[in-house]
C-alpha cells in the first residue's frame, strides 16, 4: 500500500544497514542472554541456599529491577555504569576511557534480565520433587554432580517456557539501547528512514526482521522443549 | 545528591505523572475492549477473522513496542499531512501530538497481548456451562453476555494486575516521541540542570510507588468479585 516501486529500491540500497543492525541486535541479545542466565542461575541458587543477608540482597535486586521500566533501567545503568567505571579508572590512576557501547548494552541488558531469570530458575528448581534431590544426596553425590545429573535435567522442562519468553523479551528489549545511542536494528532503521523519508517502508521492514527473529526463536525453543520433555508423559 | 531543583520542576513532574497515568488508563481500557473480540473470534469466528486476529497478536507480540511506536509516529505522522484538508480539520490538533501516537501504539500493543490471553480464557470456560446455557434456550449472544464473557473475565482478572504493571513499564517509551510524561520529565530536568542521577532516582521511586498502588488496586478489585474455590 505504502511501498511503491521506488521504495523497494531504497530498501535495497539500505539493506546492508538493516542487516548489520539485525546482526548486532542478535549479538547483543545473545551475549546479554548468556550473561543474564548466569546471573539468574547464581541468583536462584543464592535465593534457595544462601544466608539471610544474601537472600535479602537478591530479593531487593529482583523486586526493584522487575518493577521499574526497562527503558529507565537501561538509561540509569548506562550512565551509572560508565560513570562508576571511569571514577574507578581515575582513582586507580588511569585515564578515563570511552566505554564500548556494545559491551555496555550487553552488560546492562544482561543485568536487567538476570532479575527475571533468577525468578524463572528459582521457580523451576523448586518445582523438582524434593525427594529426587534427597535421593541424590543419599547416594553421596557432590553438589556439582547433583546439579549436573539431577537438578539441571529435572528443572529444564519447567524452565524452558519461561526462558523462551525471556529470550523473546530480550530481543525486543534490545531495541531500547537505541535510545542511549547504540546502533542496532531499531536505530539503524530510524536513521535509514530519516535520511530517505520513507518511514513506513523502513519501519515495516524492521518489524518484519524482528518478526522473523521471534518466529524462528519460537520454533527453536519449541524443539528444545520437546527434547527436554522426552520421556515425560504428554500434556493434555 | 542535590535536590534543590525539585520545587521548580514539581509542576512538570505532576503533569508527567498525569500523562503517564492517562496513557496507562487509555491503553488498558480501550485495549481491553479490543482484546475481547480479538480473543473471541480466535475461538469461534470464521476462519478469515481467526487468521486476522491471530496474525495481529503474532505481529504485536513478535516486534518491539519501540518499533511499533516509531512506525506509527514517523510513518503515519508523515502520511497524514499529505491528506488534503487535514490541517484544517478538527482532528489536526490531536494528530499533530506525539501523545496520540503513543496512546494508539500502547492501545494496539495491549490489545495484542491481552487478545492472546482472552483467547485462552474463552477456551478455558468449561464447555458444559455453555451447553447448559444453550439448553436453557439462550441465544448465542445471550450466552456470551451472561455466561461466557463474565466467566472468561474472572479467569483473566488475576493476570490483569500484572499486565497493567507491564503496561506501566512500557509507558516511558512515549518520551521518544516527544511526550513529556514521567520519564520524559526526568529527561528534561537532566537536560536543564545537568544532574544525571537525582531526576532518574526520583522517577524510579515514583514508578515503584505507582507499581505498588496498582498492585493494591487490583487486589482490592479481585476481592470484590466473589469466588468459590
Amino acid at each position: 500500500m505504502f511501498i511503491a516501486a521506488s521504495n523497494w529500491e531504497l530498501l535495497w540500497q539500505w539493506k546492508g544497514n538493516l542487516l548489520s543492525g539485525a546482526i548486532s541486535t542478535l549479538q547483543i541479545s545473545f551475549l546479554a542472554y548468556v550473561f543474564g542466565l548466569s546471573l539468574g542461575l547464581a541468583g536462584a541458587m543464592g535465593k534457595l541456599t544462601g544466608g539471610k543477608v544474601l537472600k535479602g540482597i537478591l530479593e531487593v535486586y529482583t523486586t526493584v529491577i522487575r518493577s521499574l521500566p526497562e527503558l529507565l533501567l537501561i538509561v540509569m545503568l548506562f550512565y551509572l555504569g560508565t560513570d562508576m567505571l571511569n571514577r574507578l579508572m581515575l582513582t586507580l590512576g588511569y585515564e578515563a576511557m570511552r566505554i564500548n557501547g556494545f559491551a555496555a548494552a550487553v552488560v546492562v541488558l544482561g543485568f536487567v534480565m538476570g532479575a527475571y531469570a533468577t525468578e524463572v530458575l528459582r521457580g523451576a528448581i523448586q518445582a523438582i520433587p524434593i525427594g529426587q534431590i534427597e535421593a541424590a544426596k543419599a547416594y553421596g553425590m557432590s553438589p556439582f554432580l547433583l546439579f549436573r545429573r539431577i537438578i539441571l535435567p529435572a528443572m529444564l522442562p519447567y524452565a524452558i517456557p519461561g526462558l523462551s519468553n525471556l529470550w523473546l523479551n530480550i530481543t525486543k528489549d534490545s531495541a531500547l539501547v537505541a535510545v542511549v545511542g547504540y546502533s542496532e536494528l531499531a536505530l539503524q532503521t530510524k536513521q535509514a528512514a530519516g535520511s530517505t523519508k520513507a518511514y513506513f517502508t523502513f519501519f515495516v521492514a524492521a518489524a518484519l526482521l524482528y518478526l522473523i527473529i521471534s518466529m524462528t526463536s519460537l520454533r527453536i525453543f519449541g524443539a528444545l522443549e520437546n527434547y527436554v520433555r522426552r520421556g515425560q508423559p504428554k500434556l493434555g | 545528591m542535590d535536590f534543590s531543583w525539585f520545587p521548580k520542576y514539581l509542576p512538570m513532574i505532576i503533569e508527567g505523572i498525569g500523562l503517564t497515568l492517562a496513557l496507562l488508563v487509555i491503553s488498558i481500557f480501550i485495549g481491553f475492549l479490543l482484546a475481547v473480540p480479538i480473543g473471541l473470534v480466535q475461538v469461534t469466528g470464521p476462519r478469515w477473522l481467526k487468521w486476522m486476529a491471530s496474525g495481529f497478536c503474532t505481529v504485536i507480540r513478535g516486534t518491539p513496542l519501540l518499533v511499533q511506536l516509531w512506525l506509527l509516529y514517523y510513518g503515519l505522522g508523515s502520511f497524514f499531512p499529505q491528506i488534503p484538508g487535514i490541517r484544517d480539520s478538527f482532528m489536526w490538533p490531536v494528530l499533530r501530538e506525539g501523545f496520540f501516537y503513543a496512546a494508539l501504539a500502547f492501545t494496539l500493543s495491549f490489545a495484542g497481548y491481552e487478545g492472546a490471553i482472552m483467547k485462552g480464557a474463552f477456551l478455558s470456560v468449561p464447555k458444559g456451562e455453555l451447553e447448559a446455557a444453550r439448553a436453557f434456550g439462550m441465544s448465542p449472544w445471550t450466552v456470551l453476555r451472561r455466561i461466557w464473557l463474565p466467566r472468561a473475565f474472572r479467569i483473566v482478572l488475576p493476570t490483569l494486575g500484572g499486565e497493567t504493571i507491564l503496561q506501566l513499564k512500557a509507558t516511558p517509551l512515549a518520551a521518544t516521541v516527544t511526550v513529556i510524561e514521567l520519564y520524559g520529565a526526568s529527561y528534561q530536568i537532566r537536560q536543564d540542570t545537568y544532574r544525571v542521577y537525582e531526576p532518574l532516582l526520583m522517577v524510579a521511586v515514583i514508578y515503584l510507588a505507582l507499581t505498588y498502588c496498582i498492585t493494591r488496586l487490583f487486589n482490592f478489585i479481585e476481592r470484590q468479585v466473589p469466588q468459590r474455590r
